[in-house]
């Protein structure tokens, strides 16, 4: 087999890997790699940041389910990419990051647009690579993506000196991957899993607390086959949401900071706490002491460590959750003591305190007349989309508002970042969903503030035709900030007004989208549905209640029971 | 509580960043920490002793063993074990001390690797309760500086294998 170069092999292994948009952003150490990428079938999206890159393959990848990839030059086009890869760390997003590095001769003088960068990410990514040997190429990336997509997946990134990917080598071939000191559990312990079932078949008042584990693992049938089977009433959290439909009857919304009042109730009330695929942020759990009490607690999760990190469980169950989720259907199935009856029977009463909580304090804001107020804004979107968008968001109250009022019907349509909280990680996220999905409706809830965190993606965005809609709540501060120093710094708002906001609707225009504006609740609806039939990047600036608040809200360090309401 | 904990790992450049990166940017505590290559070429031994409660010591053992690199975890301090230390002391020894040290050297079963007008320089081997009761004895004498190689352990054979 005759010789190619390393960036020609690089290219085929991605191939090989099924990768079909890359995310990148040229530069001196890479030139090689793009000359190659150019001369392959993929497409190579031009991003104008870096961080937009490597949110754009989170992007596509948390709609899609593969590993996102990016290409980033050495030096500072690495260093703007951290933001990225922690985003994806914290969600356990799969991605396969590749960047340039200076030659290896210069490695470790200062040389021109050198960094460390896999010093930098090491507490950042799954795993990381310097390549050093032109033979370890090939054989690195191909365990950097089985790294990426296995076990609890997450960013990897590999550093590829530029000297060796210019270098001559004979392709290797394809050999299973075996690594000896990384071996992921998938399969649940038969015995865990049935001193799990009769523990369920013993509870009176039980919950189902659902995490993005679910949506990872592509477990949402699996899970909604078991709350219907046994009757369970389930809370999400803000990355769990879409793993169970939202407008379902079991369904009490998400729990935590800004969750519902009934979920949070149910929680703190609940004797049996069955929790797959989540791993008990301080966002959801509140004051520590105070989390589930009165709860036995059954937890499933692939990774080992978010098993009594931070609350003390009774059943761990380490495993994939969509293969512990069958089996634990299948445990039901076949057990001839159980019945769907005698399940809703016992859990009648505890129904009915949970739908008095969400009759006494349901999800709801006050109306103010003609002023928009933005809860109505995304009860408009979920309306007119029927729920079926794919929303991204910023971070802040767009994010909350977005996570409250949109009901997600399925998996992998909520694009958010839930536990670095990356504000302008909306709009290039919404572009990788748009590359992923073409024909889909792709809707980026931002807010003023966050929006300009990476607004030059609107060209990238329009490059490559991604029609791309986004919709400003803009109430001219930063929102969530502002809005805890309303309620705890005696309404000092320091540094949360933002008096100069660029006019959002000639700002798109200067990029070739289209700007459209609602300053008055009856031009809200005209404005979405003129946005959802233009077929072209649509930019929204919905002039909202400027110190509009989100609600409820559990003060930090209180309990989930303390909730401010409304 | 004090465990000993034992790590085998690939012996891949970074390595040990990635443990010690675990413990810093974790707030999990190092006591020492001693690493070398085992007799498998491509495999190191890590041995690192930390301070905590139960859930504290789970947590990084969990931790260490969630690294890509990382065989094997095995709290040592778990079973029965024998740990070592080795320690280099330099000891002030003048013409009224030095036959005093050589006598609690002995005691020690310590041996003097180097030997000038005024000092010896000590080699001495035990567990970390041997070596805190030499030196809180050749200190009031005048230790001018030492050197500790830090914890290794491993645990006793099974006594019905």
């Amino acid at each position: 087999m005759g010789k190619i170069t390393g960036s020609q092999a690089i290219v085929r292994c991605l191939e090989e890997e099924g990768v079909k948009i890359i995310f990148g952003y040229p530069g001196g150490a890479v030139l090689d790699l793009f000359d190659a990428i150019d001369q392959s079938d993929f497409v190579n999206v031009l991003v104008r940041h870096e961080q937009g890159a490597v949110h754009a393959a989170d992007g596509l990848a948390r709609v899609t389910g593969e590993v996102g990839v990016a290409i980033l030059t050495s030096g500072p086009g690495a260093t703007n990419g951290v933001t990225g890869i922690a985003t994806a760390y914290m969600d356990s997003i799969p991605l396969v990051v590749l960047t340039g590095q200076v030659p290896r001769p210069l490695i470790g003088n200062d040389a021109f647009q050198e960094v460390d960068i896999v010093g930098i990410t090491r507490p950042c990514t799954k795993h990381n690579y310097l390549v050093s040997e032109l033979d370890d190429l090939v054989p690195v990336i191909r365990e950097a993506f089985h790294i990426a997509r296995s076990g609890r997946p997450g960013p990897v990134l590999v550093d590829l000196p530029k000297d060796l990917v210019a270098s001559m080598l004979t392709y290797p071939e394809k050999k299973p991957i075996e690594m000896v000191s990384y071996q992921p559990t998938y399969q649940p312990h038969s015995r865990q899993i049935a001193k799990a079932c009769k523990l369920i078949m013993k509870a009176k008042r039980p919950v189902l607390y659902v995490g993005g584990g679910v949506i990872l693992s592509d477990a949402d049938k699996e899970l909604t086959e078991l709350a219907r089977k046994l009757d369970i009433p389930v809370t999400m959290t803000l990355m769990g949401l879409g793993a169970f439909p939202g407008n379902h009857e079991l369904s009490m919304g998400m729990l935590g900071m800004h969750g519902t009042y009934t979920a949070n109730m149910a929680v703190s009330e609940c004797d049996l706490l069955i929790s797959v695929g989540a791993r008990f942020d301080d966002r959801v759990t509140g004051k520590l002491d105070d989390f589930a009490t009165k709860a036995k607690i059954i937890h499933i999760d692939i990774d080992p460590t978010s098993i009594s990190k931070n609350v003390k469980v009774d059943i761990p169950i380490v495993a994939d959750c969509k293969i512990a989720l069958t089996a634990m259907n299948s445990w039901f199935d076949a057990e001839s003591d159980f019945s769907l009856k005698e399940e809703a029977a016992r859990h009648a009463p505890w129904f009915k305190l949970i739908r008095e909580w969400t009759e006494k304090h349901p999800l709801s804001y006050e109306e103010a007349g003609d002023i928009i107020k933005p809860q109505y804004v995304i009860e408009q979107f979920d309306r007119l989309t029927g729920g079926n968008a794919i929303i991204t968001t910023e971070v802040g109250q767009n994010q909350m508002w977005a996570a409250q009022f949109y009901k997600f019907n399925q998996p992998r349509h909520f694009v958010t970042s839930g536990g670095l909280g990356t504000m302008g990680f909306g709009l290039p996220a919404a572009i990788g969903a748009q590359m992923a999905f073409p024909d889909k409706t792709v809707i980026d809830i931002a807010g003023d503030g966050s929006i300009q965190m990476n607004i030059q993606e609107l060209a990238t965005a329009k490059q490559y035709n991604c029609p791309v809609k986004i919709a400003i709540l803009n109430n001219s501060y930063l929102g969530m900030v502002r809005q805890w120093q309303e309620l705890f710094y005696d309404k000092r708002y320091a540094s949360t007004t933002m008096d100069v906001v660029p006019d959002f609707v000639d700002l798109a225009k200067a990029f070739g989208a289209v700007g459209l504006r609602a300053t008055t609740k009856d031009e809200v609806i005209p404005v979405i549905k003129e946005a959802l039939a233009t077929d072209n990047v649509v930019v929204m600036d919905f002039k909202i209640e400027k110190e509009e608040g989100v609600y409820p809200m559990v003060p930090a360090g209180k309990a989930n029971t303390e909730m401010l309401l409304v | 509580m004090k465990h000993t904990i034992s790590v085998l790992l690939q012996n891949k450049p970074g390595v040990l960043s990635r443990v010690t990166g675990l413990f810093s940017g974790r707030g999990f505590n190092i006591e020492s920490l001693c690493v070398a290559e085992t007799l498998e070429t491509g495999t190191s031994c890590l041995t690192v002793v930390s301070k905590g409660d139960d859930a504290i010591i789970e947590q990084i053992m969990k931790q260490l063993h969630k690294l890509i690199d990382v065989i094997k975890v095995t709290d040592i301090t778990e079973q029965e074990y024998v740990e070592r230390e080795m320690v280099l002391i330099r000891v002030k020894a003048e013409s009224h001390t030095r036959a005093e040290v050589l006598r609690i050297i002995d005691i020690f079963r310590g041996k003097v690797v180097d030997v000038s007008a005024k000092s010896y320089a000590i080699e001495l081997t035990g567990s970390a309760s041997k070596i805190k009761a030499v030196i809180d004895i050749l200190r009031p004498i005048g230790i001018k500086e030492i050197v500790r190689t830090g914890i290794i352990a491993m645990p006793r054979a099974s006594k019905n294998k």
